[in-house]
């Protein structure tokens, strides 16, 4: 089973089994983890899902494309490991990934 | 006070589904006019997905956002809709009775309408701009020194202005402020930009000629008194800070979407949203009516194309608010001379 920890901008940590095939966004969701709103619902549109991956895992997670890179303009206090969690998805690769959610979406 | 506008009914909402109930209210000779609080028609449409593809639209296999306003405008074209751009509706009440409502309108900009009946198709509510959340008390400086928009573009000239952001909004501004401000700085996270190119490439000139600034950097603090700015900070990708001293901050974050107002009209509201009845559309106040994204009731779906139903039968009720004394005949346009004559067909 594959693990994903959320850390919100306190320091509380949250590890969810995630299914692969499902978004970091939507396993978030699923798993009622606060601090990703995602009021887009997965389009890219919004930047309401913003993540920061722990540095360690950026090489497996990859960079944000183009359109994602746009979309950041509209997240605040973005960072080079910052990611819409809409964008990523999961897979046997990132069994124990971890990511941080910013203080605040949007 | 301003002189009160007198129409049928007001639209709240210009999006695709108030766009269409115009036609179908213009079908029943009824006025409309339409409040946003965009600069432009289409909503949602025209705001977040301008070049996305719709491939559910009966009619269009793919019609993209700003595709379908275009077409819609053509459509209720014959019906001379008027628009308020730019506008929010603050107040709204009803100054007649419930079996004869009629109801007074105010927006933000000082405008005040009076109408038979209202159709509510405000989508998720109103757009706002998106606030850097960096510092708390920034609200003492809105308005005064930190924008979100231009409203008069005077107030800048002679004025040290940071401009944040990397879309069209910025640079227009940019571009447009560089010649009256008396320094004009930008600043955007990364050296991309979202906005026109020939725009970004002339901003790039007017940096390499000395006339304004650009740097790397998000904003991460703001220092002033009395709502007069003096300084922002800002952060760069490496955590390192510094300080950018100017007068003004125009910040353009995109937008957001607020329930806003709509709470406070008098309407029954289930998890910021409007419920209805599914024969006319109708809300809990007589004569408000609550169409697309912003209603609720057993089975509703957030599809354009239930909103344009949504509307249709929405304006045979107004009918009844609009022209008490006339009774409603059920007419197609494929059929009717009379409806063909208003389409400007006939």
């Amino acid at each position: 089973m594959i693990k994903v920890t959320y850390t919100d901008s306190t320091g509380k940590a949250r590890t969810v089994e995630a299914q692969v095939g499902a978004t970091v966004m939507e396993t978030a969701l699923r798993n009622a983890i606060p601090g990703i709103d995602a009021e887009c619902g997965g389009a890219c549109a919004c930047a309401t899902c913003h993540v920061y991956v722990a540095p360690e895992w950026i090489d497996v997670v990859g960079k944000a494309s183009p359109m994602e890179e746009d979309m950041l303009d509209f997240a605040f206090e973005v960072r080079p490991t910052s990611r819409l969690s809409c964008q990523i998805k999961v897979t046997e690769a990132l069994d124990g990934l971890q990511v941080t959610t910013p203080a605040k979406q949007g | 006070m301003s002189e009160i506008i007198k129409t049928d009914v007001v639209i709240i909402g210009a999006g695709p589904v108030g766009l269409f109930a115009v036609f179908e209210l213009g079908l029943l000779d009824i006025k409309a006019h339409l409040i946003d609080i965009l600069p432009k028609a289409g909503g949602q449409c025209a705001e977040l997905y301008p070049e996305k593809p719709i491939y559910d639209i009966p009619g269009f296999p793919i019609v993209t956002g700003q595709g379908l306003v275009d077409n819609l405008m053509k459509q209720i074209e014959p019906f001379g809709p008027v628009f308020h751009f730019n506008e929010m509706v603050g107040a709204l009440e009803n100054v007649g009775t419930p079996e004869h409502p009629s109801f007074k309108i105010e927006t933000d900009g000082g405008k005040i309408f009076e109408c038979k009946a209202v159709f509510v198709a405000a989508g998720g509510g109103s757009f706002q701009p998106k606030k850097p959340p960096m510092v708390s008390g920034i609200e003492a400086y809105e308005g005064k020194s930190v924008f979100y928009a231009v409203r008069r573009m005077e107030h800048f000239r002679g004025r040290r202005v940071l401009i944040v952001g990397g879309g069209d909004s910025a640079l227009d501004w940019v571009l447009n402020l560089a010649p009256i401000a008396k320094r004009v700085t930008l600043m955007h996270r990364r050296d991309a930009f979202r906005a026109a190119p020939h725009s970004v490439k002339q901003m790039h000139e007017m940096v390499a000629a000395g006339q304004m600034d650009f740097v790397l950097g998000q904003p991460c603090g703001i220092k002033g008194a009395d709502g007069q700015l003096t300084s922002v900070a800002a952060r760069r990708d490496d955590q390192s800070e510094f300080e950018i001293p100017c007068d003004d901050m125009l910040a353009f974050f995109g937008l957001t979407i607020k329930l806003g107002p709509i709470a406070n009209w008098g309407l029954n509201l289930h998890e910021n949203l409007v419920p209805v009845d599914t024969t006319k559309f109708e809300t809990n106040v007589p004569g408000i009516f609550a169409i697309g994204d912003i209603n609720t009731y057993p089975g509703k779906l957030k599809l354009i194309l239930s909103g344009f139903h949504e509307g249709t039968l929405a304006a045979q009720r107004a009918h009844h608010y609009v022209y008490p004394d006339k009774k409603l005949t059920f007419q197609y346009t494929t059929s009717s001379t009379s409806l063909q004559k208003k389409l400007g067909v006939a």
